[in-house]
């Protein structure tokens, strides 16, 4: 970071040299730790992002997401711990760190008597693009974004899905190696939010980057993050895939969905008669069965001792699925786990 | 998920090619300087001043004329435009004009330069860009140097112009020099101010506040800031009470000292000896011998300084301009610097 005092020498780092460690992970952190007074916004966060994935952060609004981020990209310094972004201290080679990371803020704005081309082509100066070189960028992330048609419109004209693009489009402008978006689809209705989720999507399989999101809204992000953390009160609760973390924090039990056809057998007997099913419902108003199994990694079993007791029983089984853990209830599960805790705490304080 | 390696590895040969970016405080120059040079406030500005300059000299050019062949030295004819105040009409004479108008410049240029990017959220955004945090303000500061450079250079040419033009007062070489310095003191003058107004776009987070506070104490310092260091001044030192020659010399040179606190004497005394190579000082005499020396002058009929010995005059005046100005600009700098990205 610069100082009052004087600028950090401007030298040009062999980006190579610093690969080395950031093949296996574009982002770790070590205990950070950011404090702003009493109160610890971020608190000895040990994360890792894996190249080449999706990671979520998740939490609510002041769980201390954005203070990550924009300790990770050196725009804040941390106040203990440490980070790598590819390979680099983000608050000691800040430039280096910029150079490779692509930054979509949380609700980001552009200048409004600008045309969207016109702030793409600010950034790109901004990051020694020169102009032949700078154009072909422009067309080429505008048009991946979607916006070819109307990049010539002033940005005070655009809707918040339009600048939403516009952000990702001018964070992908320097090309980076590592994408970092902070709520990227905050504010924006929900077939905006698919529009840009499918856009990442295709945009990481693409150009092989890495991806770190944070978000408060679970079931948006929840199809397209590869792994995700839950983040609260400034702590990471929990790592994993959706499926992972139901594991830790879900009930232990997998549930399923069947649905037969009428003019079959009933089902109720032959269904509890598998082992591992510890309780089937069935829901009146769609006609679908909910069954729960126990333990977890019982579900393949179970599914096929139905189809088999299906067929022998004489039970026209339509349909036989598992239903997903939503991340909304693991978030919930494992946030009402930290609030005990931070009760406890605040009591002995 | 991929396999781990793979994208950095993918990324690697178009970065490696890539060009560092040249300052990165330049690009935001440029881009800050086409934004001022496109914004109504840049004309409207441009218009008054202009207006303002030109239209007094216009009504008084005969008034002029006459003072210009009556001027101790018909070399300097020319620089009497810069020092002509009409008697009949209560109209500073240009210099006097630039010190008290020209600030506005100043602080209409910066004092939504940090709130209003920090307001449409396009902070964050330019600072994740690969630049160091201060070139940021340094870009914008010199940005609104560079514009007011243009503004003012404009003014002096069309007073110039219209000198030339409409009374054929033609400048000699010492005469050009005299007004460049004193343009580039105005930049300093008016620098001084659009440091203030970045120091106010960084502390205030919101831009209507800060150019309230921009121009109310503009118009204090313009209006009532004289007033009201001359009452002080008359309090600390009341020359009246003196009771010898020396006593009173050493009261005026420390009422002078006291009014000198505010940086509109500083410009408007080292305007007027820049602009006048008559003035053969700038403070009251603070001896006797000194008292003496300046009367012999007054009755041998006036000495011309040349345009080293004015400058040397005012050298420590030029100086301080300097210094609070820098002191100003650092100010927001280290406030800058030191600043959450977030609001």
């Amino acid at each position: 970071m610069t100082t009052a005092t004087g600028r950090p020498i401007r030298r040009r780092r062999s980006g190579h040299a610093a690969d080395a460690s950031s093949s296996s992970a574009p982002i770790r952190t070590r205990a950070l730790t950011k404090r702003y007074g009493e109160r610890i916004a971020v608190d000895t966060l040990d994360l890792e992002v894996r190249a080449g994935e999706i990671f979520g952060l998740l939490g609510q609004n002041g769980a201390g997401k954005t203070t990550t981020i924009l300790m990770l990209l050196g725009l804040t310094e941390p106040s203990g711990g440490s980070a790598r972004v590819v390979g680099l201290d983000p608050s000691r080679h800040p430039l280096e760190v910029k150079r490779r990371v692509g930054y979509l803020p949380d609700s980001v704005g552009f200048y409004g008597n600008m045309t969207g081309r016109e702030n793409l082509r600010y950034t790109a100066r901004l990051n020694g693009l020169d102009r032949g070189e700078a154009e072909e960028h422009i067309d080429l992330v505008l048009d991946q974004v979607g916006l070819a048609d109307r990049a010539d419109g002033r940005t005070d004209t655009y809707s918040r899905g339009m600048l939403q693009r516009l952000g990702i489009a001018d964070a992908l402008l320097k090309d980076p190696d590592v994408l970092i978006l902070d709520e990227p689809t905050a504010s924006i209705d929900p077939i905006g939010v698919v529009e840009i989720l499918e856009l990442l999507r295709r945009l990481v399989r693409e150009r092989g980057m890495t991806v770190l999101l944070s978000s408060h809204l679970l079931d948006q992000v929840q199809h397209i993050c590869d792994r995700v953390g839950i983040f609260a009160d400034g702590r990471l609760i929990g790592v994993g895939t959706v499926g992972e973390l139901a594991g830790t924090f879900g009930d232990g039990a997998a549930h399923l969905e069947a649905t037969f056809a009428d003019g079959g057998a009933d089902p109720s007997a032959a269904l509890r008669r598998v082992e591992g099913v510890e309780a089937a419902e069935l829901d009146p108003d769609t006609g679908t069965w909910r069954l729960v199994v126990r333990p977890i990694d019982a579900s393949a079993r179970v599914r096929e001792a139905i189809v088999d007791a299906a067929a022998s029983g004489g039970l026209r089984l339509t349909s036989l699925r598992e239903l997903e853990p939503s991340l909304e209830d693991i978030y919930r599960a494992a946030v009402a786990g930290l609030g005990s805790r931070a009760v406890r705490e605040e009591v002995v304080a | 998920m991929t396999a781990e390696a793979q994208a950095p590895a993918a990324a690697q040969p178009v970065r490696a090619e890539r060009s560092r970016p040249s300052s990165g405080w330049r690009v935001v120059a440029a881009k800050e300087l086409s934004d001022h040079l496109g914004s109504a406030r840049f004309y409207i500005l441009l218009v008054v001043l202009g207006a303002a300059a030109i239209v007094p000299l216009y009504f008084a050019s005969d008034a002029l004329r006459a003072a210009a062949s009556s001027f101790d030295d018909t070399r300097f004819a020319f620089l009497v435009l810069f020092l002509y105040a009409p008697q009949d009409v209560p109209i500073p004479p240009v210099f006097g004009f630039v010190g008290i108008v020209a600030p506005l410049l100043g602080v209409a240029f910066a004092f939504d330069a940090i709130n209003a990017e920090r307001a449409d959220g396009t902070l964050p955004r330019l600072l994740s860009q690969p630049i160091y945090r201060d070139d940021v303000v340094n870009g914008k500061f010199a940005a609104g140097l560079a514009v007011i450079t243009i503004v003012l250079v404009a003014v002096v040419g069309v007073i110039s112009g219209f000198g030339i033009v409409r009374l054929g007062l033609v400048p000699g070489i010492e005469e050009v020099l005299r007004v460049l310095t004193w343009v580039a003191l105005s930049v300093v003058w008016v620098g001084l101010w659009l440091a203030f107004g970045l120091l106010l776009s960084v502390t205030i987070r919101r831009a209507a506040t800060a150019a309230l506070v921009g121009f109310g104490v503009w118009l204090l310092v313009a209006i009532f800031g004289q007033l009201i260091v001359g009452l002080i001044a008359g309090i600390v030192a009341p020359i009246a009470s003196a009771t010898s020659v020396e006593e009173q010399l050493a009261l005026a040179t420390l009422s002078e000292s006291i009014l000198r606190l505010l940086p509109l004497t500083l410009y408007q005394e080292a305007s007027r000896v820049m602009l006048n190579p008559t003035e053969t000082t700038v403070s009251t005499p603070a001896t006797i011998g000194q008292l003496q020396q300046w009367q012999a002058q007054q009755q041998a009929g006036g000495q011309l300084l040349s345009f080293d010995q004015s400058l040397l005059l005012v050298w420590p005046h030029v100086v301080a301009l300097f210094a609070m100005t820098a002191i100003c600009f650092a100010a927001a700098y280290v406030w800058f610097m030191r600043q959450e990205v977030r609001a």
